[in-house]
């Protein structure tokens, strides 16, 4: 990290970290959601590589294939519901999902 | 790489906010697909050309197409007939076009710039992560093939309809 503080490289993280909740806060479409987890999961795996470039380790990139590892179950599994959800209520609406024994 | 780490970190902040403020599904797709290419030019400026590749591969390739597949399949209705469709279609467009020809500019420029050897960090090739994954993490990466296979058969039982046709849902 010559010649990009890693600060930079941790503020870029953290913004699309906060960015990627406020979208979940606030958003009521459930594909809008299972998006900004995705922002979310990238904006954290760039804070582990960040982390790796400042100290010139693989530990980060290696954190960061578990990460997208984890996004792409996380998705597979997110998606599959929100079909179900989907064929359930004909509706993408989180709000409609909010009894149990649907 | 100053500039290249600084345009691509704009252009990711900005499309990011684009996809958490658009009313339209498709649209906030296109831009989080170029927000994710920025960051793939953030980690190949941070030395880190492995993850960045991944980064297209999976994250801006699969795991996007997944999105493409299932927003398709939730709004049927979005045909391609009539004019006053299209054009809102090309409008859609113009945004996340843009951003993406800001990218292909840096690109551009940082070819030009650096010549044969890219200046900037030094970069950790796929070698020494390769190294680490299959010695001290060995652990995490089967753990990781456990879980994706739990994905698998979750993500096949939870789309299936009631008995029978089975429904598709692809695995990375």
């Amino acid at each position: 990290m010559a010649t990009v503080p890693a600060e930079y490289g941790l503020a870029l993280a953290g913004a699309l970290f906060l960015m990627g909740l406020v979208g979940v806060l606030a958003r009521r479409n459930i594909v809008f959601v299972l998006l900004a987890i995705e922002i979310m999961l990238n904006g954290a795996g760039l804070a582990f590589v960040v982390a790796g470039s400042r100290w010139q380790q693989a530990d980060g990139q290696v954190m960061f294939l578990f990460i997208l590892a984890l996004a792409a179950s996380e998705v597979a599994v997110g998606l599959a519901l929100v079909l179900r959800l989907y064929h359930l209520h004909t509706s993408l609406d989180t709000d409609s999902a909010s009894e149990m024994r649907g | 790489m100053n500039t290249a780490f600084y345009t691509s970190a704009a252009v990711a902040l900005l499309a990011t906010l684009m996809v958490i403020t658009r009313r339209n599904a498709m649209h906030a797709l296109l831009y989080l697909i170029v927000s994710l290419l920025a960051v793939a030019v953030v980690f190949f400026t941070l030395g880190a050309p492995l993850v960045a590749a991944l980064e297209v591969i999976i994250y801006a390739g699969a795991i996007m197409v997944l999105f493409v597949f299932v927003i398709m399949m939730l709004n049927p209705g979005a045909g391609e007939g009539d004019p006053a469709a299209r054009a809102q279609l090309l409008r859609a467009c113009a945004g996340p076009a843009l951003l993406a020809l800001v990218l292909l500019a840096e690109l551009v420029y940082v070819l030009a710039r650096s010549g044969a050897a890219p200046t900037g960090p030094a970069a950790v090739g796929p070698k020494p992560v390769a190294v680490l994954l299959f010695g001290p993490y060995l652990l995490g990466v089967e753990l990781a093939s456990i879980l994706l296979l739990g994905a698998l058969v979750g993500a096949y039982h939870l789309a299936r309809r009631s008995e029978h046709s089975g429904h598709e849902e692809e695995e990375v």
